[in-house]
């Protein structure tokens, strides 16, 4: 038998290799699914981003080109003299109002920075000169400019574009001031998302537009340097510690960039669901190939323990039956050699009690004494011949006669040679015979002392008072028939339990038993073809099993 | 009725002890330590019951068995044998033998069966002279 702690080291082993060439593949395939789905959303997020942010752009481009095609047409349309009519430019200021709203004043500066014309409602800048400003010479120089957001004299954050004119040699310009709310409402749009954001920066990263979240107009928004890049850029950027998404834009027509900033949900929360479902699925395989390992595992041990039970039970058969071989050879040689010594012995002894009926002798006065001392020699040499011829019985090759046996038959007449001994004993045989028993293929005579040996071992184990249970039934697959002799008895140690069948092995009065009775039962019940076993616990009795082949 | 016997065993003492108590009982014996001697007191005298040991060394009791049946198939055989067994027992009766002893035997069980073997042989004797 291996060692219990065998086989758990055994068992830890099959389910830790099972495990593992199992769980890593599957560990491997989650992980995988997880990556592809991550790539697959990621790249999905990045298009939508960058399609917001290429459609932004278009957006403010095409506001800003109108405004700037607005006022050329104006401008270039009339010469000056009509704009210094009293009146004129607050007509054209209100049809312009009447397009876009987010006009806040209109006016007309000459080449010497005068502005000669205003409409609007900041009367205050109407004497304001721009000759020195920056802004001046850039219209000048290149006809047009747009400028970024500021507060300026109005105390409004706005903007503005000036275009100029050249007309003759006089230059002039008109000038128009845009409430910047407007790009408010241009970058912002429902497509962002709950948690997404969008604004303009200039090239110095002042805010130009209101973002949702954090800083506000005209502040700062760092978002790191980038040069003017054409397209659109998709950057991930740490912005108070969490990093977001961005789709980063250069305006054409003015240096500002555009920045959307992606809805950090919408990015996560597939994600975290798709992690959540891998690791769901992980869990389940997991407790799968567990639950089917240990089950495995326990199905495969279990079956391994059994047939090492039924290697070891046949192994100890087959012992059993070499050490009776061997022990059979060397009994019948022992008992050969000591039976002619034990002849001499009684002859002698014969002898002498043939003398002892001449007359002299009868007159001595140790008569009786030799008389007894003769009759004792005589007992004893009965006893060692009775050893020698069991010995030599037990040892004896002798084909077993094969007859039709009816086994209850043969256990009833066991049972009458004992039944006196048995009632003085106050022991009860009591029988449950099969009654339609199948005959089987025997020798009667042999299987009656075999049966006699244990009925009779059972009535000096119970000694006193008890009852002895005899029953026979046939079973089927392989085709038996079951002989079971249970007594009441004390039952038989463990340690004893498989040295019964061994030759001299005794628990009986030294001269009451040969240790012999149980040896020669089962080399019978061996060379009938069946087998005789011993099952007991002490102090519950003994239960003698024997099986014989019905063919 | 006198009874001729001849014991062959090649254990001397068995031997000069069993023929110490027939001759008590007034029974003649005569006795062999093996074989050919025994073949020898049968060629010299006729004896009415052979006591055989089946193992001695030299020729067997089988074989003297057989000898004796074939030369003097009046003279009756009683096998002594070490070998409780059965077969060597049934296997000198189906040769021929009268009867069997186990050793150690009991004498008076021996003395016995010789007188039997002795009764058998006288019945066969006049059985054949009345023919």
């Amino acid at each position: 038998m291996i060692e219990s702690s065998g086989y758990t080291k055994l068992r830890i082993k099959m389910i830790l290799t099972t495990l593992g060439f199992s769980l890593i593949p599957l560990l491997i395939l989650g992980f995988t699914i997880y990556r592809q789905f991550e790539a697959a959303h990621t790249a999905k997020i990045v298009q939508h981003l960058n399609h917001i942010t290429e459609n932004k752009r278009r957006t403010i481009d095409l506001f800003l080109n109108e405004r700037l095609s607005q006022l050329m047409a104006i401008a270039y349309t009339h010469k000056l003299e009509y704009f210094l009519e009293s009146g004129t430019l607050e007509r054209v200021f209100t049809l312009m109002q009447a397009r876009s709203k987010y006009y806040i004043d209109l006016g007309i500066i000459d080449q010497d920075g005068n502005h000669v014309m205003y409409t609007g409602p900041y009367q205050a800048i109407r004497t304001a000169n721009y000759k020195d400003q920056e802004w001046f010479d850039q219209v000048q120089a290149k006809g047009f400019y747009i400028s970024d957001v500021f507060m300026g004299r109005r105390n409004y954050p706005h903007f503005i574009i000036a275009v100029s004119r050249r007309d003759g040699d006089r230059n002039w310009i008109l000038r128009a001031t845009i409430d910047s709310d407007i790009f408010d409402s241009l970058v912002q749009s429902d497509q962002l998302g709950a948690n997404g954001d969008a604004f303009l920066l200039n090239s110095e990263s002042i805010l130009q537009s209101k973002p949702r979240f954090g800083a506000k107009l005209l502040g700062k928004m760092d978002l790191g340097s980038y040069a003017r890049f054409p397209g659109v850029r998709t950057e991930s950027i740490t912005v108070d510690g969490k990093p977001y998404l961005f789709g980063l834009t250069w305006l054409e027509n003015k240096n500002w960039m555009l920045a959307i900033r992606d809805d950090p949900a919408e990015e996560l929360t597939p994600l975290a669901h798709t992690r959540s479902t891998v690791w769901i699925i992980l869990a389940g395989g997991f407790l799968l190939i567990a639950g089917g390992t240990i089950l495995t595992s326990n199905t495969i041990l279990s079956q391994l323990l059994e047939s090492e039970r039924e290697k070891a039970s046949l192994n100890a058969s087959l012992t059993q039956s070499s050490k009776m071989a061997s022990l059979g050879k060397m009994a019948a040689g022992v008992a050969h050699e000591i039976n002619n010594p034990l002849a001499i012995i009684k002859e002698q002894a014969g002898w002498m009690r043939d003398l002892l009926g001449e007359e002299d002798i009868k007159a001595s006065p140790n008569f009786k004494e030799f008389a007894d001392s003769i009759t004792k020699i005589e007992f004893h040499v009965t006893r060692a011949k009775d050893v020698t011829h069991r010995l030599l019985g037990f040892a004896r090759r002798m084909d077993p006669v094969h007859d039709d046996v009816n086994i209850n038959e043969v256990i009833l007449q066991t049972i009458t040679f004992l039944q006196n001994e048995a009632r003085y004993r106050a022991i009860e045989i009591d029988t449950n015979l099969q009654k339609d028993l199948p005959y089987v293929a025997s020798d009667p005579a042999q299987l009656q002392q075999v049966c006699l040996n244990i009925i009779d071992n059972a009535i000096d184990a119970i000694g006193k008072d008890g009852n002895i249970h005899v029953a026979t039934m046939a079973v089927h697959d392989p085709d038996e028939v079951i002989i079971t002799i249970k007594d009441s008895g004390p039952g038989i140690p463990k340690e004893k339990l498989d040295k019964i069948f061994d030759p001299f092995f005794t628990t009986k009065k030294v001269g009451e038993g040969t240790g012999l009775g149980l040896t020669i039962s089962f080399s019978i019940i061996q060379k009938l073809g069946g087998r005789l076993k011993v099952e007991s616990e002490e102090g519950h009795g003994a239960t003698f099993i024997i099986s014989l082949p019905m063919h | 009725m006198d009874i001729h016997i001849l014991l062959v065993d090649d254990e001397a003492d068995f031997v000069e002890t069993l023929t110490k108590r027939f001759r008590i009982r007034k029974i003649p014996v005569a006795s062999a330590g093996s074989g050919a001697d025994a073949l020898k007191l049968l060629e010299e005298q006729e004896f009415d019951v052979v006591i055989l040991d089946v193992r001695m060394p030299g020729m067997g009791g089988m074989e003297l068995l057989r000898l004796i049946r074939a030369k003097y198939p009046l003279t009756e055989v009683i096998m002594l044998t070490g070998h409780a067994s059965l077969e060597t027992g049934m296997q000198g009766m189906s040769m021929g033998a009268y009867d069997y002893v186990l050793k150690p035997a009991d004498f008076d069980e021996l003395l016995d069966k010789v007188r039997r073997a002795a009764e058998r042989k006288a019945l066969n004797v006049r059985a054949q002279s009345g023919n």
